[in-house]
């Protein structure tokens, strides 16, 4: 059975229906890039899928348990799906290292040497063990997303929501966060990924999904949809997004 | 006049020897304070969480609270709570009278500092808190108050300042603070009434000059790194 299985969410915001029935699925192990122009509800997606905004209808699974089962202990369900933010939102008090840790200490009950020892070990694996007691203002925007990708995996998730983590980056601070990225897909974490770094989907991306206007309009692997769409606007956003954004891998 | 020179020795000598009188009333000031801050820091942190985090009820009525007690005249609400009990056969003390009322009162002047430093956090702190399975409360308690708190020193200092200086407005309900001991020395000694409360006002400059001083290196202390504090709100350097 799919890790995450999203059936026919709708919401609206206002009277306006920002989400219309959306569906798909990914695998154990599967990264998936969603892409469409602003507004189209990619961030609500998936601020659905963790209820941070709750769906006005259909049902969002994690393996196989229903997120939007109104029952649901979505407190510990969360605690299963890391979410970095194109803001980052790392805790301004906080240094790097208690970023890391805090969720582990305080979510997970865990004991504050061994999240210490976990929060360095994920500071390291995302270059940032050096950084361990800056606090997030004294970060750049790269090593800011960074620390806030160690601590989403510092809660050990069954996925990571990623909304737009490179959109708030200078350039040239791009290329750490997708590197860390990249790694992460090769060591096998599943990950579902709003961007607009079509070089990041072409090579990690197991699929991609085009919505538009509330719905997924195509969805298939990265050759079908750069070579050959099979809807004429997911071409002509494919070659307006190339044109605003380039290429960067 | 109290310039003539002899009349300034003598003044000298009257409030010289009548000083250990006077910081004792000093001492009540500042222990009514103490008292007042810490019941006003107590219940305005709790208004202001009611207001901001309380929903439609809880919100209206911690604001309806702030409203009134920043609408009444301190004096009016120290006679109110000292003559108030007596009504209903309780004697209140009057230092228990004034803690109630000059607290009450900053509580709802603290709750509007508090208010503001909870609204200046970016809403993508809580969002962050939740998206980890933080419950709503942990997330006020571990990331949104500790920042607040910090943003709200300031404001504090300002809170000090005036408050310092209405303990003196408790010798309405009797309390034997500095300025009724004043009056003390002012009734047996008609002339020197100005030097006495120039006294009393230097006093006041020291209490409030060592005050704002503290607070001011609490926040220095507590300052985050690469982070500026600016009342009502957080910016990265
Ligand atoms: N909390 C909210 N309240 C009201 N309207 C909202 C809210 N969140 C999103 N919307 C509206 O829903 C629509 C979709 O927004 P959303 O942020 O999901 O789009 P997006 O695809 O992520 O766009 P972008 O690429 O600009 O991030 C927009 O019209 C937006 O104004
Ligand atoms: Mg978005």
């Amino acid at each position: 059975m799919s890790l995450l299985i999203v059936k026919d969410i709708h919401k609206a915001y206002g009277g306006i229906e920002v989400l219309k029935g959306v569906s798909f699925s990914l695998e154990q192990g599967e990264t998936k890039v969603v892409i469409g122009p602003s507004g189209t509800g990619k961030s609500t997606l998936l601020r659905c899928i963790n209820r941070l905004s709750p769906p006005d209808s259909g049902h969002v699974w994690l393996d196989g348990v229903e997120v939007t089962d109104p029952k649901a202990n979505i407190n510990a369900l969360r605690a299963e799906m890391g979410f970095v933010f194109q803001s980052f939102n790392l805790f301004s008090h906080l240094t790097a290292l208690r970023n890391v840790r805090i969720g582990p200490i305080k979510v997970k009950g865990m004991n504050k040497d061994a999240a210490t020892k976990l929060a360095m070990e994920e500071l390291e694996r995302v270059g940032l063990s050096d950084r361990a007691d800056a606090y997030p203002a004294q970060l750049s925007g790269g090593q800011k997303q960074r620390v806030s990708i160690a601590r989403a995996l510092a809660m050990s998730p069954k996925l990571i929501l990623f909304d737009e983590p490179t959109s708030a980056l200078d350039p040239e601070l791009i290329g750490e966060v997708l590197t860390v990225m990249i790694n992460l897909a090769k060591e096998g974490m599943t990950m579902l990924v709003v961007t607009h770094e079509m070089g990041f989907a072409r090579s990690v991306a197991d699929e991609i999904i085009f919505m538009e206007n509330g719905v997924i309009v195509e969805q298939g692997t990265p050759g079908e949809m750069f070579s050959n769409p099979k809807n004429k606007r997911t071409g002509e956003f494919l070659h307006k997004i190339n044109e605003l954004y380039g290429e960067t891998d | 006049m109290f310039l003539q020179r002899e009349v300034l020795i003598t003044g000298i000598a009257v409030i010289a020897q009548s000083m250990p009188m006077l910081l004792r009333g000093v001492r009540i000031n500042i222990e009514l304070l103490f008292a007042l801050l810490v019941l006003g820091l107590l219940v305005g942190t709790l208004v202001a969480l009611l207001q901001v985090y309380g929903g439609r009820f809880f919100g209206t009525l911690a604001s309806g609270y702030a409203w009134i007690f920043r609408s009444i005249p301190a004096i009016v609400l120290l006679f109110l709570f000292y003559f108030g009990p007596s009504e209903f056969g309780v004697d209140i003390p009057p230092f228990f009278a004034a803690v109630l009322a000059l607290g009450l009162r900053s509580s709802a002047y603290q709750s509007q500092i508090f208010r503001g430093a909870l609204q200046a956090i970016p809403h993508g702190q809580m969002m962050a808190a939740r998206s980890m399975g933080m419950t709503r409360i942990r997330a006020i308690f571990l990331i949104i108050i500790p920042q607040a708190l910090r943003i709200s020193i300031a404001g504090w200092s300002n809170e000090f300042s005036s408050v310092v200086k209405d303990t003196t407005l408790a010798y309405v309900v009797g309390l034997n603070e500095v300025l009724r001991r004043v009056r003390i020395i002012t009734d047996r000694h008609y002339d020197l009434a100005m030097l006495a409360y120039l006294t009393v006002a230097l006093i006041f400059l020291l209490l409030t000059y060592t005050g704002n001083w503290g607070l001011g290196r609490l926040e220095k202390r507590l300052r985050i790194p690469g982070l500026q504090m600016m009342r009502g709100g957080t910016r990265e350097a």
